[in-house]
Parts: C-alpha cells; sequence; structure tokens
C-alpha cells in the first residue's frame, strides 16, 4: 500500500524540486513577475506532455502486453480509420492554440523594456562580465572569485564554486531595471535563472532586457553561450539590496572612482606598481597568459623572456593598451584605469625573470589616452 | 559484407561478381558494396565520435578539472557533434538508402552508379582533414558543432580553414548522394511500384533526399562566408565592418533546423516497416504518413529560429517562429499515433529490431515533448543553451536516429549477410543500450532546469550527483557499442543460414531476393501488382 505515496511523493518531486539540493529536478519559480509567469508555462506545458504522454505510452503499453503473439493473438488486418484520424490530427491542434495564448502574453510581457527606472549596460569580455551604470559614472568588471586551486582539486570546494565573483551586479528591489546587453568580442548570454532573463550579449549590437525584483537577496548564473576556452567560468552574480542600500552603495562606488582618479597624479614607485600589478595580472591577464607568464602557445603566447615584455617599453604598453587586431588579445586601454594599466606592463616587464628594472607611470598611460581622444 | 563476395564472386558466368583485393573496394560501382563501406565507416566514425563523448563525459564525472584542460575540452565538445552528424548518423542513412532502396523498389542498382562510388571515398577524404586538425598546432575546431562566429571566424585556431574544407568535401558528397537517391526513386521503380505503393523508407528517403539539396548548398555558403571574413577581407559576421553576427545563426540554422530532420525522416521511414512487420498487421496510416513526412518537411524550412530566442529576434518574429515550431507537434504526433494504432491488437514478437523500433517510438516521443516545451518562447528563455536542451537533442537523436540505425540494422542483417545474427547477444546489447542511453541522456533534464549551462567543463557541486550517473551511463551505452562490433562480426561471419525472408510479417521487395542478397538482383524489374 506504499506505492501510492510513494508516486505521489515522487511527482510532487519533480513538480517542485528542491530549493538547493544537490539532487534536483526541477527549474525554480524565481523572484520576478515574469519567472512566475515563465515557471508556471514551464508546468502547464510539462503537464500537458505527461497526460499525453500516459495516454499513448498506456495505449502502446496495453497492446505490448495484451496482444503478442504468445497470448494466442490473431492480428487484425485494419490500416486505417478516417474519423479517428482527423480526430488525432485535431485535437492537438487545439490543446496547441490553447497554450499559445498565455505564452503569448507572456512573451509580450518579457519585451516592454519600456519605462525603466534604472539602465544597466552589461557588456561581455572573454572571460568576465562589466557593468555600466547608465548616467552614474559607475562601472566596474565582475570576475569569477574562485580560487584556481579549488577547480584544480587542491583545496576543498565552497558551497558557490564557480557561482562567485570578485564585484556582484548590484541592483536595488522593486525597480524596474533595463540591461543594453552587448559584447566587445564574441558572442556572450547574459543569464540570471531567478530572473528568467537571458539575453546574448553581441558585439556590435545592443539587446535589450528588463526585470523587476520582488525580493532582495544574492541570486547567480552563468554565461549561456559557448565563448571560447573559459566559457564555463564567467558567473553572474547580482545582489539585490533595499533601496536605501542601494543608494548608499552607490554613493560609496561614486567616491571610490573619484579616489582612483586621484591615484593617477600620485609618484608611485617600481615595487608599488609591481605589487598592484600582481593583483591585474591574476584577475585580468591570467586565463591566457597563465600564472608563470608562460602562456599557452600558439593561441595565447608566453610573456616570460618574450620580445615585446622584455623590449621597447612603448611598444609593451602600445599593445595592452591597443590590444592586437585579430587575436584573442584585447584593447585594454578601454577596460582598466590608468593605474591599472601601468601597474600591469610594470609588473610584466619586472616578474618571472624578465628584469628590466623599467617602469610605466599612470601618468604615461592618462598622456597615451589623452593623444588618442584628439 | 564479406560473406555476400564468398557465395557470389563466383560460379555464375552470365553475371560477372566482384573484382578481387582492395581495388574492389576502391573502383566498385555496386550499390551494396558502396553500402556496405558507407556502414562500416559510419560504424568507424559512431566508435570515433562516442570516443570523445567519453572524454567529455569523463572530464563531467566530478566537479573540477582532472582530465583535460578547457581549451581541450571545447574540441572534443565540438568534434563529438561534428563526426556525429555528419560522419555518423548521415553515412549511416546513406548506407542503408544504398543498400535498401534499390532493393525495395525492385532496380538493379543506383541510378548514378560512377558517382555514387565518389560519394562514398569523398568522405573518408573529408574526415581525414577534420581529425588531423586535432593534431595542428593551436588544435582544432573548438567553436562548438554550431561554429558561431565571431568564436570561430575572428577567434578560431588556425585549423578552421581545413575545417572548412572538409565540411564542403562532405557537403558535397551529401549532395551528390542526395541526387543519387532521388534519381534513383523517380526512374528505376519496378513496373507497378507506383509512388503511393513505395515503402516508407523509399518515401522518406526521397524527402530527405531534397530537404539535403535544399539546404546543403546553405551550409557551403556559411562556411565560404567564413573563408572570405577570415582570410580576405570581408566583414560577414563582424559589426566593425558592417556586418552582422547573427546573420552567421540565421544562415546556419536555415541548414540546421532542415538538417536534424534530415538525420530522423529515414528513421520514421525504417520503423514504419518494422513494426508492422512485428505486429503482422499492415501499417495504420500509409497516406496519411506519407503526408505527415511532407508536412514535417516544409515546416522545418520555417522554424530555424526557434533555435535563436534569446539573440534578440523582434517579438513578432519570435511569435511566428514559436506558433510555426508547435505546428510541427502535429504531424509528427500523426506519426506516433500511427505507429501505435498498426501495433493495437497486432500479433506481436520482440525480436531485437522491434524493441528498437519500440524503444524509438517510446524514447522519440519523449523527446519531442520536451522540443515542445522547448518551442514556448518565454520558457526557452530559461531552457536555452542549458542542459535540458542537451537532454532533449540527444533524446531525438540517439533513441531516434541511431536506434533507428540498429533496429534497420538488425533487420537488414540476414539479407546482407545470409546469417541470423545471434538473437540474445541483440537483446542483451539493446537492454544495455537502453538502459546506458536513460541513465545518460535522462538526468541531464534535471541538471539543465537546475540551470547547468551547456558546454562547461566544469560545475557547480549541486549539479555533480547527477552528472555522475549521467557518466556512468553513458560508458555504459559507449562499451555496450563495442558489443555491438562483436554482434556484427559473429553474423557476418557464420550462424544459423537465414531464409529469403527471415520474418514471417515483412513485406517487401526485398524479402523475394535470396539471403544473402546476390551481388546483383533485379536485373529483370520484378512486377509489382
Amino acid at each position: 500500500m506504499r506505492h501510492p505515496y510513494v508516486w505521489m511523493g515522487l511527482l510532487s518531486w519533480m513538480a517542485f524540486g528542491q530549493a538547493q539540493g544537490a539532487w534536483t529536478v526541477n527549474m525554480a519559480p524565481g523572484v520576478t513577475e515574469v519567472s512566475n509567469a515563465v515557471f508556471e508555462l514551464h508546468m502547464i506545458i510539462f503537464w500537458i506532455c505527461v497526460v499525453i504522454g500516459i495516454l499513448v505510452f498506456g495505449v502502446m503499453f496495453w497492446s505490448m502486453v495484451l496482444h503478442r503473439r504468445s497470448t494466442g493473438q490473431q492480428p487484425a488486418s485494419f490500416h486505417e480509420h478516417t474519423r479517428v484520424e482527423i480526430l488525432w490530427t485535431v485535437i492537438p491542434f487545439l490543446i496547441l492554440v490553447a497554450m499559445a495564448i498565455p505564452a503569448t502574453k507572456t512573451l509580450i510581457d518579457i519585451y516592454d523594456a519600456s519605462e525603466s527606472d534604472i539602465d544597466i549596460q552589461v557588456t561581455g569580455y572573454q572571460w568576465k562580465w562589466h557593468y555600466k551604470y547608465l548616467g552614474q559614472d559607475v562601472e566596474f568588471f565582475s570576475n569569477l572569485a574562485t580560487p584556481a586551486g579549488q577547480i584544480s582539486n587542491q583545496a576543498p570546494k565552497g558551497e558557490h564554486y564557480l557561482l562567485e565573483v570578485d564585484q556582484p551586479l548590484v541592483l536595488p528591489v522593486g525597480a524596474k531595471v533595463r540591461f543594453l546587453v552587448t559584447a566587445a568580442d564574441v558572442i556572450h548570454s547574459w543569464w540570471v535563472p531567478a530572473f528568467a532573463v537571458k539575453r546574448d550579449a553581441i558585439p556590435g549590437f545592443v539587446n535589450e532586457a528588463w526585470t523587476r525584483i520582488e525580493k532582495p537577496g544574492i541570486y547567480r548564473g552563468q554565461c549561456t553561450e559557448l565563448c571560447g576556452k573559459d566559457h564555463g567560468f564567467m558567473p553572474v552574480v547580482v545582489e539585490v539590496k533595499s533601496r536605501s542600500d542601494y543608494d548608499s552603495w552607490l554613493g560609496e562606488r561614486k567616491a571610490e572612482a573619484a579616489k582612483l582618479k586621484e591615484l593617477t597624479s600620485k609618484e608611485w614607485t617600481l615595487e608599488e606598481l609591481v605589487e598592484r600589478g600582481d593583483k591585474v595580472y591574476h584577475t585580468t591577464c591570467v586565463a591566457c597568459h597563465q600564472a608563470e607568464g608562460q602562456g599557452l602557445p600558439p593561441m595565447f603566447p608566453a610573456l616570460k623572456g618574450s620580445k615585446i615584455a622584455t623590449g621597447p617599453l612603448e611598444d609593451h604598453l602600445g599593445i595592452v593598451f591597443h590590444g592586437k587586431p585579430g587575436t584573442a588579445m584585447a584593447a585594454f586601454g578601454k577596460q582598466l584605469s590608468e593605474v591599472d594599466i601601468a601597474a600591469v606592463v610594470t609588473y610584466e616587464r619586472n616578474a618571472w625573470g624578465n628584469a628590466k628594472g623599467d617602469m610605466v607611470t599612470p601618468k604615461d598611460v592618462l598622456a597615451l589616452k589623452q593623444a588618442q581622444s584628439q | 559484407m564479406s560473406a555476400v563476395i564468398d557465395e557470389h564472386g563466383h560460379g555464375h558466368e552470365h553475371v560477372h561478381g566482384p573484382a578481387k583485393g582492395l581495388m574492389r573496394w576502391v573502383l566498385t560501382t555496386n550499390h551494396k558494396d558502396i553500402g556496405t563501406m558507407y556502414l562500416w565507416f559510419s560504424f568507424t566514425m559512431f566508435l570515433l565520435g562516442g570516443s570523445f563523448a567519453m572524454v567529455i563525459r569523463a572530464e563531467l564525472f566530478q566537479p573540477g578539472l582532472q582530465i583535460v584542460e578547457p581549451a581541450f575540452f571545447n574540441q572534443m565538445t565540438t568534434m563529438h557533434g561534428l563526426i556525429m552528424v555528419f560522419g555518423a548518423v548521415m553515412p549511416a542513412f546513406v548506407g542503408l538508402a544504398n543498400w535498401m532502396i534499390p532493393l525495395m523498389i525492385g532496380a538493379p542498382d543506383m541510378a548514378l552508379p560512377r558517382m555514387n562510388n565518389f560519394s562514398f571515398w569523398l568522405l573518408p577524404a573529408a574526415f581525414l582533414l577534420l581529425v588531423s586538425t586535432l593534431f595542428s598546432p593551436g588544435g582544432g575546431p573548438n567553436f562548438g558543432w554550431t561554429f558561431y562566429a565571431p568564436l570561430s571566424t575572428t577567434y578560431a585556431p588556425e585549423s578552421v580553414t581545413f575545417f572548412i574544407f572538409a565540411i564542403h568535401l562532405m557537403g558535397i558528397s551529401s549532395i551528390m548522394g542526395a541526387i543519387n537517391v532521388i534519381a534513383t526513386i523517380l526512374n528505376l521503380r519496378a513496373p507497378g511500384m507506383t509512388l503511393m505503393k513505395m515503402p516508407l523508407f523509399v518515401w522518406t528517403w526521397l524527402i530527405t533526399a531534397f530537404l539535403l539539396i535544399a539546404v546543403m548548398p546553405v551550409l557551403a555558403g556559411v562556411v565560404t562566408m567564413m573563408l572570405m571574413d577570415i582570410h580576405f577581407g570581408t566583414s560577414f559576421f563582424s559589426a566593425a565592418g558592417g556586418g552582422d553576427p547573427v546573420l552567421f545563426q540565421h544562415v546556419f540554422w536555415f541548414f540546421g533546423h532542415p538538417e536534424v530532420y534530415i538525420m530522423i525522416l529515414p528513421a520514421f521511414g525504417a520503423v514504419s516497416s518494422i513494426i508492422p512487420a512485428f505486429s503482422r498487421k499492415p501499417l495504420f496510416g500509409y497516406t496519411s504518413m506519407v503526408y505527415a513526412t511532407g508536412a514535417i518537411a516544409f515546416l522545418s524550412f520555417i522554424v530555424w529560429a526557434h533555435h535563436m530566442f534569446v539573440v534578440g529576434v523582434p517579438v513578432v518574429g519570435e511569435l511566428f517562429f514559436m506558433y510555426a515550431t508547435m505546428l510541427i507537434a502535429v504531424p509528427t504526433g500523426v506519426k506516433v499515433f500511427n505507429w501505435v494504432s498498426t501495433m493495437w491488437q497486432g500479433a506481436l514478437t520482440f525480436e531485437t529490431p522491434m524493441l528498437f523500433a519500440v524503444a524509438f517510438v517510446i524514447l522519440f516521443t519523449i523527446g519531442g515533448f520536451s522540443g515542445l516545451m522547448l518551442a514556448i518562447a518565454p520558457a526557452d528563455f530559461q531552457y536555452h543553451d542549458t542542459y535540458f536542451v542537451v537532454a532533449h537533442f540527444h533524446y531525438v537523436l540517439v533513441p531516434g536516429a541511431i536506434f533507428g540505425i540498429f533496429a534497420s540494422a538488425y533487420y537488414w542483417l540476414p539479407k546482407w549477410t545470409g546469417h541470423m545474427y545471434d538473437e540474445t547477444l541483440g537483446k542483451l546489447h539493446f537492454w544495455l543500450s537502453f538502459i546506458g542511453m536513460n541513465m545518460a541522456f535522462f538526468p541531464m533534464h534535471f541538471v539543465g532546469l537546475a540551470g547547468m549551462p551547456r558546454r562547461v567543463p566544469d560545475y557547480n557541486l549541486q549539479f555533480a550527483d547527477f552528472n555522475m550517473v549521467s557518466s556512468i551511463g553513458a560508458f555504459t551505452f559507449g562499451a555496450t557499442q563495442i558489443f555491438f562490433l562483436f554482434i556484427v562480426i559473429k553474423c557476418i561471419r557464420g550462424g544459423e543460414p537465414a531464409p529469403a525472408k527471415p520474418w514471417d510479417g515483412a513485406e517487401g521487395l526485398e524479402w523475394s531476393v535470396p539471403s544473402p542478397a546476390p551481388y546483383h538482383t533485379f536485373q529483370t524489374p520484378p512486377e509489382v501488382k
């Protein structure tokens, strides 16, 4: 008599899943109106499929058990029945029409990105996300924060393994947020399951998406378009705060941006730049050029002892600043601050046995930037 | 297969038999020889593509990077897809077409035998070229089997040019094969074999051949545009030069969606012969089967953007592609209902071909259900590019295309070799494949819905348990296919001699010739009433 309970348990388990278990079998409803509507559509179509499946497979198993030759069954000879054939064409069609109506409604809703309170530009890079709060002068990169040791199984993996970043996107609860999604190199896709927002980030084009989050919390997603080597290592993390917390966070970020500008005019020593460059290198450059500067030739050349990193300073800075067209080397002049570019170039010239002893100052980088914009 | 030669290579003065030695295979224009070569080639590619899948599943066995680097992992997913689609499934169906279409319509051979030879021999060249890229500096193709630009153009390894050339060769081979099938079916049918008397396998292949001719040039076009972008300074897919990366996806999927039907329609046809044979009852709704196949083929041309629901297609386009995609459920449903009705009140037995055919209907339908779910555009915003999609297309391709091929192979092996295969071993092969396949692919629905993206070499701990189950299932399925090789070799080398018609319920001209089929058949056309 236990069986009915087992089956009911199994079905409800399949239907509602578990919030965060290792054996999660279903989508979670999410924290926005759209994601709840999507979840409902998902469940309706799922149950329609289950019912049709039970009917069709039921008939099939019925004949597989009762119409076996070993039961002495004589085969019938019918091979058509016009009325039945019309019925099983028309009925599925009507079910589909019934399904298309709510789907259309939700889709039109998803596409209505008008009248937003906050606009965020989301840019996909190989392999990190960049967020820009339009009109707020706040922008930053969001890099994977999982330590390399966890990935290479040297250290135990944490709960948010591969789903954690150094700086999450911060959003306020209740506001209509519009995302302007684009990419700098290849196609990426920005996905947060809890919002049911997934949009391809396409270089040279801007896609719109929007959300209105009902509950504060931390929401995690991933890049969902193959974008090269580290496609699996560029998570999306969104931290949703109350309106007042969000405002004070935004204020802090603006102050930090102002402070960063001051850093450019500061007098830096070689040691200070190398120390800062070490950090920049290990968040920005390490994926391709590797921890010991050995690279992954021939796609990603070595920096250790390379002609560029031990050659003329201007050429080295030029490549980091402008990138190298036709290769995976991006133009970091647009991605990093003056201080960070100066630091990372100086670091590369003075690390792994590259003992040039020279340095680039943030002012040099600023001069290059100004020369470019003239 | 070699048994064919031994029995019939000599002794018939009026019929010249096959040449001796290796040159027989190089120069042959015989549809049975070419069919055999296609089938062996396909099986070789199936094992090679399968071994790549084993690398993928071994890496995904546990979270963390253990066996391969992400860069190589991407080459494995890409090559697995390309080899299974172009090297295993498509050539297997061309092999079946070569062997069976002339036998089914009472023709002495394919209409264009020399071209037939050429279209086969292009394939080993194409795949040698493709696989050789794995050993080139920078590695082989690593941009997924869908090779989206600009990852496959500006950001591709240098070997991409070899990949483009390999695709061109495969495309030429497929187009020639398709022309041959059309020419054969339309011109060489035995007297009395009207179109509406043709076995469904012939019908579905006729429609498939038209799909191939329509879309392979589109594939050739898109890879040529890539070639121009990479080497000749054009900007088809680069916004910086006025192009559009999304254009790539439109052109690719205009090929890609009919392509998935190219890989399933011939299986529909084969199963439509096998289920009636073992139900001992005529196929239910022959006419509606033909029309449903036509409808599916037509719809396959107007649904391509359902692969692109999240690229930013305008809402009106999105709605159109959603509705058109949902419509495919209607003719597909008709086919499933017809198969089930064929079994209804039959006198069923479950030899290996029937087991594979029944599993085909059930599991393909499950793949159809997830396809219907994916058609709902708002829901696809959650499913897209997750493991749910991987589960979906493996459910339509493995128990769909591959089980269809296995069912056909067991069904016609007695005709090809003159021996019965070992039924116990065949059933064991079926059950191990069935269990392995479901264990490998069913949990992928769960991890996909829980949020695991596809094409990642590593994942969060919450996906660990199901991934381990998947990997164990995949290893089981993979190892079982080596066992299939053993069964086929055993059947070629010996076994109970097969009568001309080993299945009492089977219908069709192929059973009117002796087993194994003589080197030349139907030199005088049979009369069909």
